[in-house]
């Protein structure tokens, strides 16, 4: 297993992403001392590096034979720094949920580090990994099954106080879940209810409620809005937005609406096939996208005004994803692309500033994946 | 298993609207579900129509019954629990709601046809896709299992699904979404009926593969010159393709428009919230606007108008009076086609 990971690939070089500042704990204490310790505004509190996931795929029953493996993420490098919100935006199967995952360390990474303030989460246990998982939470996607049917919204709110009793002393505790459902705008009085005596928009409070109960620093919420109502959609991200003031939240938001991604995040990172396509700020990513595979992304969405349905330059592809089993060679979206040559096939693209807007002021300058990386603005081409 | 149908020379599907009026037309419809915690109103009084050729998109959010409505057409809901008490659903002139069961069955599939959301709990998963398709030439031109087969392919060819020969013997787990949608597709389309009614037929699906989805339904009614009435809550898709728009809140058609009348001018408190959801540009960092509490519950929908507990415009007349769908008219009185709203003040709304 270990193998897997250690291919003769080149590293994707990130000149944008700070050096990792490695703290050397060298006992449990100092581990939870430096995941306890604040992180100001901006600074990266959590750094992941070259993150991979595979997946064997095995064949017979006795004797289970490696005979493959599904390289769900296949090398993924970003920072999160304090305070923003960093969404992460892909089709299907493109390994954004498996990221999440890997961040919450519900899944082992086959390679790679995950560094929360300065401490690779994914060589951690005991008391120190304990302390990690109470700094980062997460919210899901369905609250239709996210949420125990068999629990009262007071016993759901209050679980994550049964293993961190530190947070909350237990008769303190019924008074926090109220506190809790007050903030997320239910009201306290319905914390004998159960799941089903809500609506979809209310359960996914109820998940917020919840993924907030420890005081974290960072949530990742996996497609939080994408099972809800149209209009109950924009209260959900309203209070979202708030909670972050409110409390000092860092979020990666993982979504596949992109108008809705834009909205909430600092910086957008376009994942194709278990790579990061794309990384920027929301400006760079929407107006001015380099990487073929985002411009088609963005080309696609539809866009809410009639007008712009006659005069707009479409880009639609052909296929679908290919397996992530077995991806193409070279660059991973060369078998969509129209732009695709020999040289695509051959060379993986790194995921750098493109060569062409090195040193150029321009929103272009931002790292991207492609050999031949150029702008086009999609979205309001006319 | 023979057919038990006799083959009869289906009439020339392309007569559309012999008498000149529409395709179909739903006429006050109304729907409810006997249920052991009371009636549940489905579907209140809905009323529209499509030609051929003509793109209908009911927009509604979930429990709007615009999916019920759709199921009402095409007879599939299941009774009971369901009943129709009063409506008419007339497919070319005829009123299907009167004919007999044999006489519906005859119109389902051949001149109506259904795309259902979820292909993959729509498909049966023991049988391969070329025998599920080939089933509407078995059953309705009674084909023998070769020719339907041989129609199979040609069908998937004609959606697009690459090496169709080779992949009729195919069951629907092996296939991606996109082309178990594309199946769904082709299935609707086997015996090239007149009116399609898709039920948000891209909304499992990935943005890129929504817009192949979109962009082949859209040749295809163009080829065929089929009514198509698209069902979704995603005003994007609407904008895309829709020739005129109904908007559905409660059980009832609050809101009906040309798509460009519609998102340029809302005569609807509703719509006009709806299309104020939507995140903008320009509203970057500022906090969305949003539709304040929560779709009603159809066991107990308010008094009067059904959206007035969310409603900013809300006076005493829309706590107790019901409003009807009245057509839209500009400042002066001029018309405004095909327009209609169902709230006290459209004139506020429309015309600020």
């Amino acid at each position: 297993m270990a193998e897997l990971g250690k291919t003769d690939e080149p590293q994707d070089a990130t000149p944008n992403v700070s050096e990792v500042d490695v703290v050397d704990a060298h006992s449990e204490e100092e581990a939870v001392a430096a995941i306890e310790a604040p992180v100001e505004r901006g600074e990266p509190i959590l750094q992941v590096r070259d993150l991979k996931k595979h997946f064997p795929l095995t064949q017979g029953i006795l004797f289970k034979r490696q005979i493959g493996a599904v390289k769900a993420v296949d090398g993924v490098s970003f920072d999160l720094y304090q305070g923003e919100t960093l969404g992460i935006v892909g089709e299907s199967g493109c390994g954004k949920s498996t990221v999440a995952k890997l961040l919450m360390h519900l899944e082992r990474a086959t390679a790679g580090e995950i560094f929360y303030k300065g401490q690779d989460i994914t060589k951690l246990s005991g008391r120190a990994l304990k302390a990690v998982r109470r700094n980062i939470q997460m919210v899901f996607q369905d609250p239709y099954t996210s949420l125990n049917p068999r629990m009262t919204v007071g016993d759901i709110i209050g679980e994550p106080f049964d293993i961190h009793p530190e947070v909350a002393p237990k008769g303190d505790r019924r008074r926090k879940v109220q506190e809790l459902l007050d903030v997320v705008g239910l009201n306290p009085e319905y914390i004998n209810r159960y799941p089903h005596q809500f609506s979809g928009g209310q359960r996914q409070r109820i998940g917020i409620a919840r993924g907030l109960a420890l005081n974290p620093e960072i949530i990742i919420c996996d497609e939080p809005v994408s099972a809800l109502d149209v209009s109950v959609q924009a209260q959900v991200i309203n209070l979202m937005e708030r909670l972050q003031e409110e409390f000092n939240l860092s979020y990666i938001f993982i979504a596949h609406d992109l108008s809705i991604v834009r909205h909430i995040s600092d910086r957008v990172g376009v994942m194709y096939l278990g790579k990061m396509a794309e990384i920027g700020t929301d400006e760079q990513i929407y107006d001015h996208p380099t990487h073929p595979y985002t411009q088609a992304l963005l080309s696609a969405v539809p866009v809410p005004d009639p007008e712009a349905r006659e005069h707009r330059d479409r880009i639609i592809l052909t296929g679908d994803v290919p397996s992530p089993a077995n991806p193409p060679s070279g660059c991973r979206f060369r078998t969509r692309c129209w732009k695709a040559q020999d040289k695509c096939a051959e060379e993986v693209p790194l995921l750098a500033i493109p060569e062409r807007f090195k040193g150029s002021d321009s929103p272009a300058a931002h790292e991207s994946a492609c050999h031949f990386a150029e702008e086009k603005d999609v979205v309001h081409a006319a | 298993m023979t057919t038990i149908e006799e083959v009869v020379p289906a009439p020339s599907p392309r007569d559309a609207g012999a008498d000149g009026g529409p395709l179909l037309e739903v006429r006050d419809l109304h729907v409810e579900f006997h249920t052991r915690d009371g009636v549940v109103k489905a579907v209140n009084g809905v009323n529209y129509s499509v030609n051929a050729g003509e793109t209908l998109a009911v927009l509604g959010e979930s429990g709007s019954g615009k999916s019920v409505t759709a199921q009402a057409i095409m007879g599939i809901l299941d009774m009971p629990p369901a009943k129709i008490p009063q409506g008419e659903i007339r497919f070319r002139g005829q009123d299907m709601l009167t004919m007999s069961a044999e006489e519906r069955r005859k119109i389902r599939g051949r001149r109506i046809a259904m795309i259902f959301q979820d292909a993959l709990s729509s498909l049966n998963p023991v049988l391969t896709v070329g025998y599920q398709l080939g089933e509407m030439f078995r059953v309705h031109q009674g084909l023998s299992k070769k020719d339907a087969k041989a129609k199979a392919i040609e069908l998937m060819d004609r959606v697009k699904i690459p090496a169709a020969a080779a992949r009729v013997n195919d069951y629907p787990h092996q296939f991606s979404g996109g082309m178990r949608q594309r199946i769904m597709i082709a299935m609707a389309l086997a015996l090239e009926p007149d009116l399609i009614i898709a039920d948000e037929p891209t909304t499992a699906l990935d943005v890129t593969v929504q817009a192949q989805v979109m962009d082949l339904l859209a040749e295809l009614q163009r080829e065929y010159n089929m009514g198509l009435i698209l069902i979704t809550h995603d005003l994007g898709v609407v904008a895309d393709v829709a020739d005129k728009i109904a908007v559905m809140y409660a059980g009832r058609i609050v809101e009906q428009a040309p798509v460009h009348e519609l998102y340029k001018r809302p005569a609807h408190p509703y719509t006009r919230g709806l299309l104020d959801s939507i995140p903008r540009l320009d509203q970057k960092g500022q906090e969305l606007y949003a539709i304040k509490g929560l779709p009603p519950n159809l066991l107990r929908v308010p008094t009067g108008c059904a959206f007035n507990p969310r409603c900013p415009k809300a006076q005493d007349i829309c706590r107790t009076q019901i409003p009807d769908l009245l057509p839209v008219t500009e400042r002066d009185g001029g018309e405004l086609p095909g327009r209609a709203s169902a709230c006290h003040f459209w004139k506020e709304t429309i015309h600020g």
